[in-house]
């Protein structure tokens, strides 16, 4: 069936089946890799995109429910080629060692500081807690996204 | 994985929803955040000829206060309950549990109506629905009906729905003065699901002691269910009988048991676990 939405700010138009994944829309459709498929059961969150503001699994999603959303994923973050400040923390803090998850904690981290711009670590670690890292990197995590919430509420680390 | 193919509708009316699931003979499913239908679909323990998408039906999205309870409408997510300060003020324990639903990516798009209407042994949502003696709409062909929250949990995945209604509105009576509630959750680790979580309403009276107390158990059983021991073991007792009380929790209940946890494990986490939450809140009833 016919869907649009508008990803990374871009309209896209194609004829897709019902059951076509809006994560496999997203990578095999449009060819953006960087969202990922880990568990492929909403569990570990490297599939995590923004959909109409907020964070969701796109493993989970019909990529016909998302029919005329506005979705953002992460290549879309960056900006004139400057890294977005979620980005930047992560590469400051070493917020990342094989990076699979890393594009998913990102995203999830985009809604979390939207909703809440100055978290505590217990916030921080319990607004993550659907994207597991299988480095078991969580307390770079952590200061990453303690180091993005400085940069965008302009309090410079 | 994907699932098995299907045809996929989005009525925008009620009343269209309602004629394409009868016209399907049994053979669609409702879709909402998906959350639960899709992962079933995916490993193929559901096969359904058509989904019918019910998001784009208005008037399902609402929560509302007033002097009888609190009204959600069956497409409320659990993330806009765990936000909103009108249910946090009306039934803590409803906010606290839909807080505690899978993680911040599955409370965006979980929905309360789902969360009952699917029934899993450990979802959160229906001890709340218990606890509170809740009761839900559901809109057939020949109209509305009213189930009671202690009539609609049937058995694993089964609820009293019939195959061709749809579940409209979940309310929610005003809590009695001095009633304190509170919910309790031992999660697992990666999917945030329930090994164990209880629902607790107590309600004192003017001697302070337990005038009445309501508690339902997600978990540990096929379903969710009233524990209904306890709360005979605390009517008319103090902050005293909650240990002792609280030790009936799993009594007469068919224990799950799987990789997570024996059913001797739950069966203690039931007990640990329906302390806690009345020692919450009878300490907020007395507060």
């Amino acid at each position: 069936m016919k869907i649009s939405m508008t990803v990374n700010g871009k309209q896209y138009e194609h004829d897709v089946e019902p059951r076509l994944l809006l994560v496999h829309y997203i990578r095999d459709v449009l060819q953006l890799t960087g969202t990922h498929v880990g568990c492929d059961t909403s569990q570990c969150g490297a599939c995590t995109v923004i959909m109409d503001g907020a964070a969701v699994k796109a493993c989970t999603i019909l990529a016909v429910q998302a029919d005329a959303a506005q979705i953002e994923t992460i290549e879309g973050l960056a900006t004139n080629g400057e890294l977005h400040p979620i980005q930047r923390g992560f590469w400051e803090e070493h917020g990342l060692q094989c990076g699979f998850c890393t594009p998913g904690m990102i995203m999830t981290t985009v809604d979390l500081l939207k909703n809440n711009p100055a978290p505590s670590e217990e916030e921080i670690r319990k607004g993550i807690e659907g994207n597991l890292c299988r480095c078991t990197g969580y307390q770079n995590i952590v200061k990453a996204i303690q180091y993005a919430a400085r940069e965008m509420s302009g309090t410079r680390a | 994985m994907y699932p098995a193919k299907f045809d996929y509708v989005a009525p925008s009316s009620l009343d269209e929803a309602l004629r394409l699931l009868s016209e399907s003979g049994g053979e669609a499913k409702l879709i909402a955040g998906g959350h639960s239908l899709l992962p079933m679909m995916k490993l193929r323990l559901a096969q359904p000829a058509t989904l019918i998408d019910i998001r784009k039906i208005p008037g399902l999205n609402e929560i509302r206060v007033d002097a009888g309870g609190l009204t959600i409408g069956a497409l409320v997510t659990q993330a806009q309950i765990a936000s909103s300060p009108e249910v946090a003020r009306a039934l803590p324990m409803l906010s606290e549990a839909a807080e505690k639903v899978g993680d911040l990516q599955v409370r965006n798009k979980g929905t309360i109506g789902g969360s009952l209407a699917h029934s899993d042994p450990a979802g959160d949502l229906p001890a709340v629905f218990l606890a509170a003696d809740g009761e839900v709409i559901a809109r057939g062909a020949s109209g509305e009906r009213t189930i009671r929250a202690t009539d609609f949990f049937v058995d694993i995945l089964t609820t009293a729905l019939e195959e061709n209604e749809i579940l409209t509105q979940i309310r929610f009576p005003a809590l009695a003065p001095r009633t304190g509630t509170a919910y309790a959750k031992f999660d697992h680790p990666a999917s945030h699901y329930a090994l164990t979580g209880v629902a607790a309403a107590v309600t004192v009276g003017d001697g302070g002691s337990i005038h009445q107390a309501r508690v339902a158990v997600t978990g540990v059983g096929v379903k969710a269910y009233r524990a209904e021991g306890v709360e005979q073991a605390l009517t008319g007792r103090g902050g005293d009988a909650l240990q002792a009380a609280a030790e009936r929790a799993a009594d007469g209940v068919d224990c799950n048991d799987d990789i997570h946890a024996s059913a001797e494990y739950r069966a203690h986490l039931a007990r640990v676990f329906t302390r806690r939450a009345l020692a919450t809140a009878l300490e907020r009833a007395q507060a």
